[in-house]
C-alpha cells in the first residue's frame, strides 16, 4: 500500500490561495486505508480550507468529490464534470494520481493534498511502517522475506553492520535491526545457512536513479 | 441520528454591548443528558446559552460535526461524556477525546482557536458538575468574543454545491 500523510492547512491553503473555486478529489484506495485522502479527510479539509480562508477575507467554494482510484482513467473520467466547474483541483491521493489528473485535465491546475511517504504496512492502528523501496530487482527471496534494502539504515546485504544495540539500529533506536529480524527468520524457518551466501553487489539499474521507470509486458498488450 | 432535544432558553446570538456566546453542547445520551435532564428537573440554572444535541454516544460525534457548527457561528462547542472507563460502548468517549484533541488543532490552524472547543466526563448523576461546565464555557467562551467567521458577511461563494 501506499503511505501517504495530509499537507497542513495553512500550507493547503496558501497553495489555493489565488482560486475561488476549488475541487477536492479525494482517493478511495491507499490513501483512503492510510486516513490520509479518503471521504472523510477531504470533507474535513474542505471545512478547515473554507473557514480558514473566509477568516482571511478571501471566501473559497470547495467542491469535494472521493473517486475509487485516481491512478486510472477509468474512474478520472467521472470527474470531468465537476473540474470543469472549478478553477483548480486538489488531489488527495499519491503523487502517481495527482500526476494521473494532472494529465487528464491539461488546462487546469492540479496541486497535491498530500505528501506521499513511502510503500509500507499497517502495523498497528494508525503506525505505518515502510517495507519497499521498489528497487526493481527483488531479493527478498535471500532474506526470509525481509527487506535489508528498506529496512536496514546501511542497506547493507551481507550481514549486519555491527552496530545494532539490544536488537535495533544504531540509526534510529526505535526502528529493529532487519538482519536481527533476518537472523531470527531464517532460524524459523530452516534456512539459516542463507547467512552464510554471499550476495553479489546490487543491480541498482533497475532502481529509480536513471529517472522514471516503465513496465511493458508485451504479452498483454494489444 | 442527531436531533436538537433540548432548549433551554432564547440564547441570543446577537453581537455587540449584551452579545451572548452561542454555545452547541454535544452531550452523550447515557450521561450528559441524562445529567442535563436531571439539572432541569432539579430547577438548577444554567446560562441559557448552550443549544443540547442529543447523541448515542461521544464516540459516535464525527469531528464534521463539531467543524460545521464553528462554520454555521458557533461560539463554542461543549461535548459532555462519560467518565473514562464507563462509556456504554466501553471506548466511545476515549473515541472522541482523540478526536476532540484533534479538531482542537484544525481550529488553531484554521485561525478560530481551540479554546473555543471542550471536551467534558461526567456522570448520569452530576447534573450540578453539567452546570458547573456549561458555566465555564459559557464565561470562557464570553472573554474569548464572537466566533470571528461570524464578523464576515457571508458570501454566496460559501453556499454548498
Amino acid at each position: 500500500m501506499i503511505v501517504a500523510s495530509p499537507k497542513s492547512i495553512p500550507e493547503l491553503k496558501e497553495i489555493i490561495q489565488s482560486h475561488q473555486k476549488v475541487l477536492l478529489v479525494g482517493c478511495g484506495t491507499c490513501v483512503t486505508v492510510c486516513l490520509a485522502g479518503g471521504e472523510r479527510e477531504v470533507s474535513i479539509m474542505a471545512y478547515a480550507l473554507r473557514m480558514a480562508r473566509k477568516l482571511a477575507s478571501n471566501p473559497v467554494r470547495i467542491e469535494q468529490i472521493t473517486i475509487e482510484r485516481q491512478c486510472e482513467n477509468e474512474f478520472i473520467k467521472d470527474l470531468t464534470a465537476a473540474v470543469d466547474r472549478n478553477e483548480a483541483v486538489v488531489s488527495f491521493a499519491c503523487g502517481a494520481g495527482v500526476q494521473a489528473l494532472a494529465e487528464r485535465f491539461p488546462n487546469k491546475p492540479v496541486y497535491a493534498g498530500l505528501n506521499t511517504q513511502f510503500l509500507g504496512i499497517l502495523e498497528e492502528q494508525a503506525v505505518w511502517t515502510e517495507k519497499c523501496m521498489a528497487c526493481g530487482d527483488c531479493l527478498l527471496h535471500k532474506f526470509g522475506g525481509i527487506c535489508p534494502v528498506t529496512r536496514c539504515a546501511k542497506r547493507m546485504l551481507n550481514g549486519p553492520c555491527g552496530g545494532s544495540q539490544e536488537d535495533h539500529c544504531e540509526v534510529d533506536p526505535d526502528r529493529p535491526c532487519a538482519w536481527q529480524l533476518i537472523y531470527k527468520r531464517l532460524g524459523a524457518i530452516g534456512q539459516l545457512d542463507r547467512m552464510e551466501d554471499i550476495v553479489p553487489p546490487k543491480d541498482w539499474r533497475n532502481a529509480w536513479h536513471a529517472g522514471a521507470r516503465k513496465v511493458v509486458r508485451k504479452e498483454h498488450r494489444t | 441520528m442527531i436531533q436538537p432535544a433540548q432548549t433551554t432558553g432564547p440564547g441570543a446570538a446577537g453581537e455587540g454591548h449584551d452579545w451572548q456566546p452561542q454555545i452547541i453542547a454535544f452531550c452523550c445520551n447515557f450521561c450528559a443528558y441524562a445529567a442535563a435532564d436531571l439539572a432541569g428537573s432539579k430547577r438548577m440554572q444554567y446560562p441559557p446559552n448552550v443549544r443540547i444535541v442529543h447523541t448515542p454516544c461521544t464516540g459516535k460525534i464525527e469531528m464534521e460535526h463539531i467543524l460545521d457548527a464553528f462554520e454555521k457561528g458557533a461560539d463554542g462547542v461543549l461535548v459532555a461524556g462519560c467518565l473514562e472507563g464507563g462509556c456504554h460502548f466501553l471506548e466511545g468517549n476515549l473515541r472522541a477525546k482523540k478526536r476532540i484533541e484533534h479538531v482542537r488543532e484544525i481550529l488553531d490552524q484554521v485561525g478560530i482557536g481551540a479554546n473555543r472547543l471542550r471536551m467534558v466526563n461526567l456522570s448520569a448523576a452530576e447534573a450540578p458538575t453539567f452546570v458547573r461546565r456549561v458555566q465555564e464555557i459559557v464565561q470562557t467562551v464570553r472573554e474569548l468574543g464572537p466566533n470571528p467567521i461570524k464578523n464576515i458577511p457571508a458570501q454566496q461563494e460559501q453556499d454548498e454545491l
